[in-house]
């Protein structure tokens, strides 16, 4: 099997994040890392290669850093990755990054793309959706298995409330991968040594701009959400602070 | 014609998600300061008792649109509903809850028409005519004013809990559901859905916990849940997790506490080193008392947090475990 994985790279989990001067998006210079869910639909891509054949396909769009993602995944065992480079990239919405990708894969013949469910930073939790739309290909999000058959892939979703579900689709197909669907490997020292050698296309803004059209939806500010509840803080030594908890404990919670 | 605000509730199997209320709730608000009447409708195969119980809400008009075809759930088979149904009531603003199945088929819906959707949206704002929608970012860490830059239809969907669904405005007399019958041809459903089962029923019910001590990512590595694990023995609580920790296998999915696990309601729930993702929170916030340790002044947990303990959690737990030790001795 032939698949593409979206990628993205977003701020860390940890990383203290801070609005840049004119509140349009945050001080970039923060640490980096690769979307969550996106690093799971990258393994569950891997394993389907390990089991079926075929090639596995990374791409990212964003700033120059974004690469890390990219050589990661070659790392980790891709065949070969593509990076649509350019730093407005980030601000582009879900309709148009998926323009992007579709353009930038033009041409090549995938049986599955695999999506993260949705990202850290934005959290559209659109882009693989609206990428199957414009491919015309059906798809399914929120996937904890896949298996393939004879009549193309059966998935299993997850849907509300501990609930699950199969679904029976034929392939071509575009999946939104749930985090937790297996465990992560990590890149070994020979698979870094090897991603040197492998291909890495980049693409440029002007070579997608054709496919892309102004965001329909407008990001006019992004400011810290006002807080609605006025939280008792505490603070101080750990010593002190233990022992307030204890009197919350007693005479707020009733549990002592 | 009119601008008109159209709400799509949502039904499983013939049961109304409740969360659909809180979109009514919030396309009565919008309507409030826009003056555009609201509508809805709901989607599915014999759903007739389902529109009755929208009916009980205060819009004007309803519509069951119903088709064999719709009986199981599939996203071709609800995106092409839906946009026949668009096209043909031409709504400016289509509101929906920000459901699995929302998410599964509405980017879909929009993208068909061209247009996109503002998702997971906490509130709306007016600036003299324009409308704004705020939507959480950066995992809440952050909000964002968005806007629409086209024309009808908008498409917008709202977080679980953005609005109080049992505020939502009840109709004087129940309205008559109209019937909005679809031709949908069988080839456009590509998927072949099973129906929906629960995985083996689970071995600990945290349902019935009066304490429950949570633990997150802040808790680093699997040998250290022992520390949170002491904590809940000295308080005679319950141990649980948010999601990366079960993902990880350092506790059992059984554990797990939010929309894709338990939703509990404790007397205490003691929350260690968990951001307060909405995913996490909904699954928690009926708490009666909620403790907090987070090392981030500025974590959301903070937010439904009675008591935010701003500090490393491997400073203040072991202490904290002694004078509990100390307090019940
Ligand atoms: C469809 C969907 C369903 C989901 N379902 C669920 C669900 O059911 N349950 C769930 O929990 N999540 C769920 N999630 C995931 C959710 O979005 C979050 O990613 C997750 O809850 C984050 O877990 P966390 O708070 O443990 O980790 P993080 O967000 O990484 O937070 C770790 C926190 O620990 C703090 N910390 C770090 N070190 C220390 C220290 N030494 N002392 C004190 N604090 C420290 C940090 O400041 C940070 O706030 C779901 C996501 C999606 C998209």
């Amino acid at each position: 099997m032939k698949i593409l994985v979206c990628m993205k790279q977003v701020p860390q989990k940890d990383a203290p994040l801070k609005l840049n001067e004119n509140g349009s998006w945050i001080r970039e210079d923060v640490s980096y890392e690769v979307n969550e869910p996106d690093a799971y639909a990258l393994e569950e891509a891997l394993r389907q290669k390990e089991k079926h054949g075929g090639e596995v396909v990374a791409i990212t769009a964003g700033p120059a850093r974004a690469s890390q993602v990219l050589r990661e995944a070659l790392a980790k065992g891709a065949d070969r990755a593509i990076h649509l480079e350019d730093p407005a990239f980030v601000t582009l919405d879900a309709l148009n990054t998926a323009r992007a990708v579709a353009a930038a894969v033009k041409g090549e013949s995938f049986d599955l793309v695999f999506t993260g469910l949705q990202s850290d930073d934005y959290g559209f939790a659109q882009t693989g959706v609206i990428l199957a739309e414009l491919l015309g290909w059906p798809h399914a999000t929120i996937i904890m298995h896949i298996e393939k058959n004879d009549a193309g892939i059966r998935v299993k979703r997850e849907l509300e409330a501990g609930f699950f579900q199969f679904v029976q689709m034929p392939l071509p197909a575009v999946l939104t991968i749930q985090s937790g669907i297996n465990k992560l490997r990590y890149a070994t020292l020979i698979g870094i040594k090897q991603a040197k050698n492998k291909p890495l296309r980049k693409v440029t803004m002007a070579e997608v701009q054709a496919a892309l059209g102004p965001n329909l939806q407008v990001l006019e500010k992004l400011y810290i959400p006002q807080k609605t509840k006025k939280t008792e803080k505490l603070e101080g030594p750990a010593s002190e602070v233990a022992k307030k908890i204890v009197e919350k404990l007693r005479n707020q919670a009733r549990v002592l | 014609m009119a601008n008109t605000i159209l709400v799509v509730a949502e039904q499983h199997e013939g049961k109304l998600n409740r969360v659909s209320f809180e979109t009514v709730k919030a396309a009565q608000d919008i309507s409030a300061a826009k003056g555009w009447p609201v509508h809805a409708a709901v989607a599915g195969g014999g759903i007739e008792q389902v529109a009755g119980e929208i009916a009980a809400m205060d819009v004007e008009r309803l519509h069951a649109i119903d088709s064999p075809a719709l009986a199981a759930y599939t996203p071709d088979g609800f995106a092409f509903a839906l946009n026949r149904f668009i096209a043909d009531t031409s709504p400016q603003l289509v509101l929906m809850p920000h459901t699995y199945q929302v998410r599964d088929f509405a980017p879909k819906l929009a993208t068909a028409l061209g247009r996109p959707l503002i998702s997971d949206c906490i509130g709306f704002k007016t600036e003299g005519d324009r409308l704004l929608f705020t939507r959480s970012m950066f995992q809440g860490k952050f909000a964002a004013d968005v806007s629409f830059a086209c024309g009808a239809p908008w498409f917008a969907t709202f977080q679980n809990g953005a609005f109080r669904g049992d505020q939502a405005r009840r109709a004087a007399s129940p309205r008559a559901v109209e019937l909005f019958s679809i031709d949908l041809p069988e080839s456009v459903i590509r998927n072949r859905p099973e129906a929906p089962f629960k995985e083996a029923r689970q071995a600990v019910d945290l349902t019935q916990a009066d304490v429950i001590v949570a633990v997150g990512r802040g808790i680093k590595e699997q040998k250290n849940i022992d520390l949170a694990r002491d904590l809940a023995a000295a308080l005679g609580g319950e141990i649980a997790a948010s999601r990366p920790i079960c993902d990880s296998g350092w506790l059992p999915m059984d554990r797990q506490i939010g929309s894709s696990g338990q939703t509990v309601a404790p007397k205490l729930y003691f929350a260690l080193g968990i951001s307060g993702a909405i995913q996490h929170v909904v699954g928690m916030k009926g708490s009666r008392t909620v403790i907090a340790i987070n090392k981030d002044s500025e974590a959301p947990i903070f937010e439904v947090a009675d008591l935010a303990v701003v500090g490393n959690l491997f400073d203040i737990v072991p202490p904290l475990i002694e004078e509990i030790k100390k307090a019940r001795a």
